[in-house]
């Protein structure tokens, strides 16, 4: 079996199950170039979730239901708070979305798609934190990450920027133009309100979806652009009972809070009106040569090297300019390179990355998701809650101390003893690692004192580990 | 029967002696402890030391104002000026004893009130968000040398925080509420890493983590969600653990969230006292954990930001500027309030709205890291602290 076929189906894809390597091993280049487009029809679990447009619509009712009758309980107790419902409709989706994702990404049979999804969420990341996200942040990566990992980077990310997910989780919402209507007016009124630009989506943008930290822009540059992609908000009524215009829970322009007038954004003048004006922003900056050089250098990273080979990024980068941001040509220039198929094990996989190939392994992924999420956290990376706009590093630095490979051992013996019994370690280990085994790990599988043990000292091993 | 304590007893001639140098094993002579504990959601820093002697403070906290020192539930009273949470009892006795110290009106460079930023900043040590990418207090780790041994600083928590991350090597633990690996199992892993370095140097690290919390009965099963008052109580009881090991780190850092009371904050009595109660348990566990060390100890406990000076729509506080910061421990000049008090009427506030900051978070790490564990001025300005000439370390932090 060649190498390249270990690299393929562990690197690139997300761990191999048992029986894969026989199908990539004919051409596992051809069969990652395969998988670009994805599966023709949406894999079923994700199918079966509602669009985060009702569910917006109706936990914002609920939220706001409820807000009303503690406003109306017993005003001397402040800790009497009516039953919520709430909390647990939040919480179902939430698992509903987990669920779905693990299912999808352990039976996939498009893993390196799949992970480009996984990738492409986690650049555009949204972190869980604050209601009404955790209802809407697995829909965020279905609706606007999924369709266009292999398409041009323009329409990935105007679709990222203009989910109801991103808008609430950086505020964009909140952000009024100075001179727009609704600014006008409310500064008229009251001089003391807190009316105005909420720069966070146009920093985010700059800073951690485009041209990078050192991408060559300045505050002024940020304060422009928040002013550009001001009334970028979301249609219905919000959790306040504000605002009725627009399809509820989907991405609305509201005109009386947009700053009107031509802008310019460095260097470049923008004569567009309304919602054409952000937009036309967000396709120069999909071109701009620091995104290229930002995106090529973390594609890089992901699937060579934490640190990642200049000349690979260099020629990432000029083809992702040549071809206008085309994701495609760019996931093929990556593919056709030397660097990513010289050594088997480059990355030590993220505690994501890591439970999603156990259970690729085991073609097992927990009926209640409730286990995936504690096992994650456990591990230190909570699903769906990296803590900040910038994501999970994809360098080890945050998530792979000592304590976190504790916790992965204690995992790993735990899922060793749940489906031990299905399992022969040596065969397994032979069916998911091939020659990316080595000497010593084989050596420690076959000597076990029990086939838990042998599962364990597999999962466990620095060979499962990378990637 | 093999045990943990064998494993880690034998691994240095061991078949891991190849990556496991003896040197690993080089206790650490400093006396000199500190932990930082890090609240997470912006402390409202006039409920953890109110100015019931400010003239505005009742009539701008309203139903939020605690009761002045004397009254029912009152305040601890610190001096004319302020008085602590009644939750805070145990603090007080540490601050009777002259071993506690409040610092007011204090913030880090950040002005804007974001959660993610200002914790960025607030461990960044730099000026602003994103500026550096490792943690202040990883950077202060460098010149200390091996006088505070080979691991010297631990991360409660599986994640490092910012604050710690960087080139300097850390250890992390946190409780778990799996099962153990069998110890055949954890040797044989030994074994198998022996010829990687990265798992080899992590599982060691790990594992001598597990040893000095297991010697504390019920520390591995601790359950509750993060931020959980006992969970924060337990984690402290591990940390005295740690840091009273002879090979053990001497510095430590932990996190305790659910500071963020935009409702029903509550007085003397509500969520926010519940927290604070819990903190205060947590403090004198740890105090009493650590035992004859505490004489050499220093606690810091700080938060991102504070909280608006007016109540907002549903009984709490919102986002605002400046907090309070508690330093406690045997090592610490206390007794006192460290404030250049802006006042409270509403053209002393920062943009009409929060406490208006006078002290900068790094001017007092600089007191501590310089006075009680050694890092030189220079360092403290050039690489732990870029660009803060403006925040002068704090002096006289420490006992002599």
């Amino acid at each position: 079996m060649k190498k390249t076929t270990v690299i393929a189906t562990n690197r690139f894809g997300l761990g191999a199950r048992p029986g894969d390597f026989d199908s990539v091993d004919r051409n596992p280049q051809t069969w990652l170039l395969d998988q670009l487009q994805g599966p023709s029809r949406l894999p079923a679990d994700i199918r079966k979730l509602p669009p985060s447009s009702s569910v917006l619509t109706d936990v914002q009712a609920l939220r706001r239901e409820e807000r009303q009758r503690r406003k109306s309980a017993d005003s001397d107790n402040p800790d009497m708070v009516p039953v919520e419902k709430y909390g647990q409709v939040a919480r179902s989706h939430f698992m509903d979305q987990v669920a779905a994702r693990y299912r999808t990404a352990a039976a996939s049979d498009h893993p390196f798609h799949e992970r480009l999804v996984h990738f492409w969420s986690n650049h555009f990341a949204i972190s869980a934190d604050e209601q009404p996200l955790p209802t809407i942040t697995g829909l965020f990566e279905n609706e606007a990450i999924r369709p266009h990992v292999a398409g041009k980077f323009a329409n990935l990310l105007i679709a990222a920027e203009q989910h109801p997910a991103m808008i609430l989780f950086l505020d964009n919402q909140r952000s009024i133009g100075p001179n727009s209507q609704f600014g006008k007016r409310a500064n008229r009124r009251n001089k003391d309100r807190n009316v105005g630009l909420n720069e966070n989506l146009a920093r985010e943008i700059l800073e951690l979806h485009t041209l990078g930290v050192a991408g060559g822009y300045t505050q002024e540059d940020v304060t422009t652009f928040a002013k550009v992609i001001t009334g970028w908000s979301i249609g219905g009524t919000n959790e306040n009972g504000r605002f009725a215009e627009g399809d509820p829970g989907k991405f609305e322009f509201r005109e009386s809070f947009h700053e009107p007038g031509k802008k310019t954004l460095l260097g470049k003048s923008y004569r567009q009106r309304d919602v054409d004006q952000g937009e036309a922003v967000l396709r120069d900056l999909a071109l701009h040569p620091s995104t290229a050089k930002f995106v090529a250098t973390k594609l890089a990273r992901h699937f060579v090297a934490d640190a990642p080979p200049t000349g690979l990024v260099d020629t990432l980068a000029a083809t992702y300019l040549e071809s206008d941001g085309d994701l495609s040509a760019v996931y093929q220039a990556l593919i056709q390179a030397d660097e990513p198929w010289r050594e088997v094990h480059a990355k030590y996989k993220t505690p994501h990355e890591f439970v999603v190939s156990t259970f690729r392994a085991f073609n097992h992924v927990p009926d209640d998701a409730r286990f995936i999420v504690r096992a994650l956290d456990l591990m230190g990376q909570t699903t769906f809650r990296p803590g900040s706009p910038e994501g999970w590093p994809d360098t080890a630095e945050q998530w792979g101390g000592a304590d976190g490979l504790y916790k992965r051992i204690e995992w790993c013996n735990t899922v060793a003893r749940v489906v031990g019994s299905k399992a022969r370690p040596v065969e397994l280990g032979n069916a998911v690692l091939g020659p990316g085994m080595s000497a010593a790990t084989r050596k420690s599988i076959a000597r076990a004192e029990s086939e838990v043990q042998g599962l364990t000292l597999l999962l466990a091993s620095p060979d499962f580990q990378r990637r | 029967m093999i045990t943990r304590r064998d494993i880690i007893k034998t691994a240095g001639a061991g078949a891991a002696a190849s990556v496991w140098p003896t040197a690993l094993f080089a206790k650490p002579d400093t006396d000199a402890r500190f932990v930082l504990v890090i609240l997470r959601g912006a402390a409202d820093g006039l409920s953890i030391a109110a100015p019931y002697g400010d003239g505005n403070y009742l009539g701008v906290r309203g139903e939020l104002a605690l009761p002045s020192p004397g009254r029912a539930d009152g305040l601890l009273k610190l001096d004319g000026m302020f008085g602590l949470h009644p939750s805070l009892a145990g603090v007080y006795e540490e601050f009777e004893k002259k071993q506690a110290l409040i610092v007011h009106a204090i913030a880090s460079p950040y002005r804007e009130r974001s959660h993610f930023d200002g914790q960025d900043v607030l461990e960044n040590g730099g000026s602003g968000a994103g500026l550096l990418r490792d943690g202040w207090l990883n950077r202060a780790l460098a010149p200390l040398g091996n006088s505070f041994g080979n691991e010297k600083a631990i991360a409660m928590a599986t994640n490092t925080p910012l604050v710690l991350r960087g080139e300097n090597s850390v250890t992390s633990w946190a409780p778990s509420q799996l099962p153990d690996a069998e110890e055949s199992t954890i040797q044989r892993l030994q074994d198998l890493y022996a010829e990687d370095e990265f798992f080899a140097t992590r599982l060691m690290q790990a594992l001598k983590s597990q040893e000095l919390a297991n010697d504390e009965p019920g520390m591995q099963r601790t359950r509750g969600r993060s931020g959980n008052a006992d969970q924060v109580r337990n984690m402290m009881v591990a940390t005295a653990r740690f840091l009273s090991a002879d090979d053990g780190p001497r510095i430590a850092v932990l996190e305790a969230g659910g500071w963020d009371t935009h409702q029903n904050q509550g007085t003397t009595a509500g969520s926010l006292a519940n927290r604070l109660a819990g903190l205060d348990a947590a403090l004198i566990a740890l105090r009493d954990g650590l035992g004859s060390t505490w004489s050499d100890t220093v606690v810091a406990v700080v938060t991102e930001f504070g909280r608006t000076v007016h109540v907002n729509g549903t009984r709490g506080t919102d986002h605002g500027t400046a907090t309070a910061a508690i330093l406690l421990g045997g090592a610490v000049s206390g007794g006192r309030v460290l404030a250049d008090w802006p006042g409270l009427a509403k053209s002393d506030l920062y943009e009409g709205r929060d406490l208006m900051p006078t002290a900068d978070t790094r001017s007092l790490f600089k007191g501590i890291l310089a006075d009680h564990l050694g890092v030189p001025d220079a360092m403290l300005e050039r690489s732990v602290f870029p660009d803060s000439a403006g925040a002068k370390k704090t002096q006289d932090l420490i006992r002599a």
